[in-house]
């Protein structure tokens, strides 16, 4: 994230990063008064929009209309690393037609940005030698969230952004440990170290390394799961430190889910909305009572270290999974614990096998990080990429799954504010909560004065799905015809309006669209 | 490179390097009050004073770059008697009741008043005095303690880019303070804490150490952040089993820099609201039970069900919020023992 | 035809001298004599204290205090070709009239030639500037020189700056010009602080040209294309005066694009300051014209490096602006004929204080005091005996009569522990305190401090409350240990020149008075009677019939005795009147 001070012109789209990343926020403004460039891509008026030299105020769900018009500028003005691409990439024919079609005129017509400011961002991205590419949740929550992707990466190896100091695309990870939980293998398709569960080496590997027999068959993502609770195929969940009833889309169908299983354990540090609907709730630790490593969004592998004791008679997880696998018959042993459990993984992980609890005393270390004595990798692709050469993805832009309409005329987007975190269970329950104690659903002065709304106001929120009250905040922040919540209040479970559409590769819910009405209500209607 | 001598000896150091730098790079102490590193130079303090040969002035180090050749004393004569000056002068006007104060011990002004034995001040006279403020729920701010070494402004200038204290007045009357003086709630501040943490004396302290404990008796557990991605390294303090406060590391590259939440979003950890026993429902309401109750029940049950419909029939989630390790056992309960690959946890979101 | 000069400085101003214009312009008319008589309004001649003055030409006749009543009969003598004796200078000592100005003792040792157009043409006007010469340095510099020929003209002439550090101007034009950037200023720096000093006020005023076109020429020598001019807000008619400068130069061609068919651009900003003295200090200067908080920053990096919005900036004095056209005119070799060694050209002095003849005036480098105080200065006022001289504004030193015949020169002033500094000099006689004279200028430079770094904010607050503390006679002994050893780290440690300098008028004054300092901290007494702490009134126990007089007078109840009771002063109530004194029947109150 310092590389962002070493860079020339940051992209930054789709990420609120001074409320959702406040730190790597604080590097993006350092970055500019140093007299670095910034494009910031928002349909909202996020802060960093006034650091930017360029503000695209695109319309929600454009995105890849976007980019392809930024690649199309980038290659029609000829700004684009002839060399990276003939030497490092492959795909590159096929997508230049795909893209060709997305000339300025016609991206203004889907994504509402003007072509004369489309083509001098395009062209401060292109002339500049090294760029990088920050996103977040915003490119991603979208039912096209790997496409979006997938067209940064492609602009990002159209203009040889790639593998060198100061440039890159850097994702931006909502929750601590999500870089961690998939790299240990936290996702139904991969074991750890991204070793897919498809392959027959790798299955066979783990069965041997594990010593058991595993299974074949490619699990299920979290919205499958829910629909698969709900239609009674999965019998029984265990659920360690999620918190889905508010942090998923439709919870109404989540909780109808949940409530339908034979059997629910959830194992939390507090007693959560999920484990409300629990039959066994488990007391576990939290970061502060246990040892172990996280890992960040650039990989860094860092050590979380017990600095008070544990509350009650709650355990850190690990001890109960453990103990849990013993009472299931399984004689799993760690007397040394997390270090011990970090040695198993190295064992079995190439990208963390350098990696030791010793290693990480004083400084993390970023994976890949292959032997003991490798210092970690602080550019991925440097010289080559993973699979061999760079791909473009022929992208098209779609439309997202559920556009305002006449019946629900708004549109919903979601996010976060920055004294809350999450679902709330922490933050709400620190001092941050009296910096904002309550939603406020953002709404623009034209589009409040269109429903005779004022300052604070209160409001139903409603969609096909569900329903939630909520105060209003009237600001420009956002462009009219739109509405913002965060999921951080319980008191305003923004989920339960959200659609659960989900892209077909990544299964992550379109979080960031869907379609409501509003109606004003009196404040007594609202309960804390 | 360029090569120096400092105190008599010769070092080779990069040619952009200030003099406090090549110093701290050889092991040579040079002490200092307003400068940190990444923020803007200012030469404030004049702390950091040392003598170059042919320079008229003795010139600050941590804003001299260095010269090929160049001579520099660090702790001579004139050198001691301005540092020692400039510490009386501080101490003059400052609220000298270390007592009680909560940086008693951390106190870099203290320090460096042992060092320099400065036991007392001769120049007694006017003190500015001014209301501890303690409008915002995170920090007071005890103005009488301000030495102006300006590094809050920086950081919440440069770093934050929040822009809410500055210099007001001129001369003595000289204050650090938000504009207008305002409660820091009606400025732009953030409530990151950095200015809290770089304030080198007793001027800015976090509500929540006040009356909790000495400096030394507070222990600081270094780890990393427990919200979002970016991973802050950040040091728990923690007194009689209780955290109290948050300090920056450096050793992570947030570089000490935290916001709100890493800074002052901990409490939780320490709410009421944890759970600390294992519960079963029955009837509807949740008992306490004992851990070996609870996880033979978990147990029994997952077997039935294991029984009856076999592996296809579980699914778990796992966590963002929970450790490698964690997380790492949790796929292999859910792969080898209740054998699916249904575990997921809410990675996108 | 003949020239009727009136002078249109700020001084004279404030004496009503624009009433004596408008009169005479009157009378020129009701009298037709317009086609006979070009009335000007001019700048300073430096004789403030004798306006308004006029000025007629070619003869230089010379009138002091004229009213606008003295007009019709000034105009009459003039119509016939006669000197109006009334109105002529008078010499304070010979009682002699004296006609011409250049005869006046106050001009005689002068040498003006950065004043040489103050009070002489109208700067308002910019054809009587061109028809004086003006301008020609900047068409021969853009004509027939390279700017690195510039540069060392002004190297070879051994201009040093006028603001007050006295660094060589040509040497600095040199570091601006070899820095490299997309873009680099030019600064002229009029912010004038030090009190009492008003030379680049005059040149502002009085020949606003002079100084565009030094500031051209330095544009042209280290690549710039911008300047600006940093004046303070209390100067509205220096920046009134720039500013119809900067209007009319751009109109005729010398400011703008590709002046004088050169490839040379070159345009001027006023900014002005809100006044506080340490916007004066350069990097402060340049805080405040990017709109911080003006506050001084570390050098180096100087400001020839990374100066204005980090960009190479050359920033001088008017003064040293206003002599570049001047070196350009006569050449370095002839400029260099003047001063002495180290020391070129002229400089000009505010004098002030007790001296018979006050103003500003424009000697040779290596003048000596005497001649400044005694010839020009006309010897100290009322007879008293000349004690001496704070020289360099109010962090400048004091010199004594053993400095008398002192050459002056930046060196032998620093040597003997003053300072050029901008070039104030204030005369000191038998009747000054040299203590509180201290505590005056030290009260002065620590309200200044921009309180950035701790010597300059915290010590020089300390330094005056010792020096209260002696005048309230209070002192201690430790005190002038203190103020010597406090006073050198001060200067020592601090950032910028403010603080650099603060403590030199107490340093100078322990060194050249310090017998002043000891009796007022160990006898308590000022010799020069002047501070108000060290006089007590004792009742003398004996003498005291307990009358009880001096307690019924003393306007501050600080006497205190019961009937029969010899009466008691308390000190700490006691203001000093020496009513009682004077109303003791009995002589019994004494002063010690
Ligand atoms: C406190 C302080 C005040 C100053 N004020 C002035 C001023 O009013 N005018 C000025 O020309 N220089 C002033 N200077 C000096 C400037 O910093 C700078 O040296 C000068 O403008 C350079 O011009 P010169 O080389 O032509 O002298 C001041 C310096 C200090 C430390
Ligand atoms: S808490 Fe952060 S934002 Fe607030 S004043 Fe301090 S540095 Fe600035
Ligand atoms: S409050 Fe602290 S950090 Fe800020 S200027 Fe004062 S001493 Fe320095
Ligand atoms: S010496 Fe005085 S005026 Fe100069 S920077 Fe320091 S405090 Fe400010
Ligand atoms: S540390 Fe160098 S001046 Fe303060």
């Amino acid at each position: 994230m310092n590389e962002l001070l070493n860079t020339e012109v940051i992209f930054l789209i789709g990420a609120n990063t001074t409320e959702a990343h406040p730190v790597t926020g604080y590097r993006i403004k350092q970055a500019v008064r140093n007299g670095r460039k910034l494009i910031v891509a928002d349909p909202r008026k996020i802060e960093l929009a006034k650091y930017a030299d360029i503000w695209l105020r695109q319309r929600p769900g454009t995105d890849i209309a976007l980019i392809n018009g930024l690649a199309h500028v980038i290659l029609r003005d000829d700004l684009w690393d002839r060399k990276f691409v003939a030497d490092r990439s492959e795909g590159f024919d096929e997508w230049r037609e795909i893209v060709e079609q997305y000339n300025p005129k016609r991206v203004e017509q889907i994504t509402g940005v003007k072509a004369e400011l489309l083509e001098e961002a395009a062209r401060m991205f292109g002339q500049a030698e090294r760029a990088s590419i920050v996103y977040a949740m915003g490119i991603t929550q979208h039912i096209s969230g790997t496409q979006n992707v997938l067209s940064l990466a492609n602009l990002a190896i159209l203009t040889g952004n790639v593998g060198k100091e100061g440039a890159g695309v850097y994702p931006l990870r909502g929750q601590n440990n999500v870089q961690g939980a998939c790299d240990m293998g936290g996702l139904p398709n991969y074991y750890p170290g991204y070793q897919l569960v498809e392959s027959e080496e790798s299955r066979e590997k783990f069965a041997k390394f594990w010593g058991v027999e595993l299974p074949e068959k490619v699990g299920l993502t979290v919205t499958d799961m829910m629909d698969a609770a709900y239609a009674g195929e999965i019998k029984a969940m265990y659920i360690m430190g999620e918190n889905p009833v508010l942090s998923d889309p439709d919870a109404n169908h989540v909780i109808e889910a949940l409530k339908n299983l034979d059997f629910l354990v959830v194992q939390d540090i507090f007693m959560t909305e999920t484990a409300e609907l629990a039959e066994v709730v488990l007391p576990g630790a939290s970061f502060a009572e246990k040892t172990g490593t996280f890992t960040n969004t650039e990989r860094r592998i860092q050590r979380v270290r017990q600095a008070i004791s544990l509350r009650g008679n709650s355990k850190p997880d690990s001890e109960i999974i453990v103990a849990l696998a013993n009472k299931m018959g399984h004689a799993w042993s760690y007397p040394r614990g997390p270090v011990e459990i970090m040695e198993e993984i190295a064992r079995c992980t190439p990208s963390y096998a350098g990696i030791s609890f010793d290693r990480l005393e004083t400084r993390g270390i970023q994976w890949p990080c292959p032997s003991p004595d490798h210092p970690g990798t602080p550019f991925l692709h440097k010289d080559t990429f993973t699979r061999g050469k760079g791909k473009f993805h022929a992208v098209h832009y779609m439309p997202a799954a559920e556009e305002p309409d006449e019946e629900y005329p708004l549109l919903l987007t979601t996010g976060r504010n920055l004294y809350q975190f999450h679902t709330g269970s922490m933050s709400r329950r620190s001092k941050l909560e009296r910096m904002r104690p309550e939603e406020l659903m953002m709404i623009h002065p034209n589009t409040a004065r269109e429903y005779k709304l004022k300052d604070k106001d209160y409001v139903q929120v409603e969609s096909r799905r569900g329903e939630v009250q909520t105060k209003i905040q009237v600001t420009d922040h956002i462009p009219p015809g739109m509405v913002f919540l965060t999921f951080h209040y319980k008191e305003t479970p923004t989920n339960r309006l959200t659609i659960n559409a989900t892209d077909p590769v990544s299964n992550i819910p379109e979080l960031k669209i869907c379609g409501v009405r509003i109606k004003k209500i009196k404040p007594s209607l609202i309960s804390k | 490179m360029v090569s120096i001598k400092i105190n008599g000896n010769l070092y080779n150091v990069p040619a952009d390097y200030t003099i406090l730098k090549a110093a701290e790079e050889n092991g040579i102490d040079i002490p200092t009050l307003c400068y940190e590193e990444g923020l803007t130079i200012t030469g404030a303090c004049r702390m950091c004073v040392v003598e170059v040969k042919g320079a008229r002035k003795l010139l600050a180090a941590c804003a001299t770059p260095v010269t090929d050749g160049m001579e520099v004393q660090t702790e001579s004569e004139r050198v001691v008697s301005a540092r020692r000056d400039i510490l009386r002068l501080l101490i003059a006007n400052h609220d000298l009741r270390c007592l009680t104060c909560e940086r008693n011990g951390d106190c870099r002004l203290q320090d460096y008043c042992y060092r320099y034995q400065v036991e007392d001040t001769p120049y007694k006279g006017a003190k500015k005095e001014y209301p501890i403020d303690t409008d915002n729920h995170f920090f007071i701010r005890d103005y009488s303690k301000c030495i102006k070494c300006g590094k809050c402004v920086l950081i919440c200038a440069e770093v934050n880019g929040a822009h809410v204290y500055d210099f007001m007045e001129r001369g003595f009357d000289t204050k650090v303070t938000s504009a207008f003086d305002d409660n820091l709630q009606e400025t732009t501040c953030t409530a990151c804490g950095m200015c809290v943490n770089v304030c080198p004396v007793g001027a800015l302290v976090e509500k929540s150490v006040l009356w909790q404990g000495r400096p030394w008796e507070v222990k600081k557990v270094t780890t990393t952040c427990g919200y979002c991605g970016v991973g802050c390294q950040l040091k728990l303090k923690v007194k009689d089993d209780r955290i109290i406060g948050v300090a920056a590391a450096k050793s992570g590259s947030n570089l000490g820099h935290l916001c709100a939440k890493g800074q002052f979003g901990w409490e939780y950890v320490q709410s009421n609201d944890r759970l600390t026993d294992p519960l079963i429902k029955r009837n509807g309401v949740f008992e306490k039970v004992s851990w070996d109750e609870a996880l033979t029940y978990v147990a029994n049950r997952l077997k039935a069900i294991w029984q009856e419909h076999g592996g296809q029939a579980f699914a778990g989630l796992t966590s963002a919020k929970c450790t490698n390790e964690e997380n790492y056992l949790f796929q292999k309960f859910m792969r080898t023992i209740l054998k699916t690959n249904n575990v997921d946890h809410c990675a996108r979101l | 035809m003949k020239g009727i000069l009136v002078c249109g400085g700020t001084g004279c101003i404030s004496n009503n001298s624009r009433l004596v214009h408008d009169a005479i312009e009157k009378e020129l008319s009701q009298q037709g004599l317009e086609a006979e008589f070009e009335l000007k309004y001019t700048g300073c001649h430096g004789f403030c204290e004798m306006g308004p003055l006029v000025l007629i030409t070619p003869e230089e006749e010379f009138y002091c205090r004229v009213k606008p009543e003295d007009v019709p009969n000034l105009i009459d003598s003039l119509k016939q070709g006669k000197v109006y004796e009334e109105l002529l200078y008078v010499d304070p000592t010979t009682k002699e009239k004296i006609k011409t100005r250049h005869d006046v003792p106050f001009y005689q040792k002068q040498q003006r030639l950065v004043l040489k157009n103050c009070g002489i043409i109208d700067p308002e006007n910019i054809d009587d500037y061109i028809n004086s010469g003006g301008y020609k340095s900047l068409h021969k510099v853009l004509t027939t020189m390279q700017p690195e020929e510039v540069i060392q003209e002004i190297k070879a002439s051994g201009l040093r700056g006028r603001g007050g550090g006295g660094f060589p101007t040509g040497i600095k034009w040199e570091f601006a010009r070899k820095s490299t950037a997309d873009k680099k200023y030019i600064i002229c720096n009029a912010d004038e602080g030090d009190p009492g000093a008003f030379m680049d006020r005059s040149i502002s005023e009085g020949d606003p040209h002079a100084v565009l076109e030094g500031m051209l020429i330095g544009g042209y020598a280290i690549g710039a294309w911008e300047g600006y001019i940093y004046i303070r807000a209390e100067y509205p008619l220096a920046v009134k005066r720039l500013s119809i400068a900067i209007e009319q130069a751009e109109a005729k061609g010398y400011l703008g694009q590709n002046i004088l068919g050169s490839d040379f651009s070159f345009s001027i900003k006023i900014k002005q300051g809100a006044g506080a003295f340490v916007c004066g200090e350069e990097t402060a200067l340049m805080e405040s014209i990017q709109g911080n908080r003006g506050m001084p920053r570390p050098r180096p990096p100087y400001p020839a490096v990374k100066g204005l919005w980090d960009r190479p900036t050359n920033i001088n004095n008017v003064e040293t602006f206003a002599n570049v056209p001047v070196i350009i005119g006569m050449g370095s070799e002839q400029y260099s004929q003047i001063g002495t060694e180290k020391s070129k050209g002229t400089k000009i002095f505010a004098l002030t204080g007790k001296l018979n003849n006050t103003g500003l005036a424009e000697v040779p480098m290596g003048i000596t005091l005497r001649e400044i105080v005694f010839d020009i200065g006309g010897g100290i006022s009322g007879g008293k005996k000349f004690k001496a001289v704070q020289i360099g504004g109010p962090s400048g030193g004091c010199l004594t009569e053993e400095h008398l015949d002192l050459p002056i020169d930046y060196d032998s002033l620093l040597e003997a522990g003053a300072m050029m500094g901008s070039g104030g000099l204030v005369v000191m006689d038998e009747s000054t305190c040299m203590v509180e004279l201290a505590r005056f200028f030290l009260s002065f430079t620590r309200h200044e401090s921009c309180g950035k770094c701790t010597p300059c904010r915290e010590g020089n607050t300390r330094l005056l409350e010792i020096l209260q503390r002696i005048v309230d006679g209070k002192g201690e002994k430790e005190d002038l240990e203190r103020l010597q050893s406090l006073g050198e780290n001060i200067i020592m440690s601090s950032i910028c020149g403010l603080g650099q300098t603060a403590p030199n008028p107490i340093l100078s004054t322990l060194k050249f008075f310090r017998h002043e300092y000891e009796l007022h901290v160990e006898k308590k007494i000022c010799p020069a009677g002047v501070c108000k702490g060290m006089i007590s009134y004792k009742i003398i126990e004996e003498k005291c019939k307990a009358c009880g007089i001096c307690k019924k007078n003393c306007p501050v109840e600080a006497i205190a005795g019961e009937k029969k009771q010899p009466h008691k002063i308390d000190p700490a109530k006691c203001a000093q009147c020496g009513v009682c004194m004077e109303k003791c029947p009995f002589e019994a109150i004494i002063r010690g």
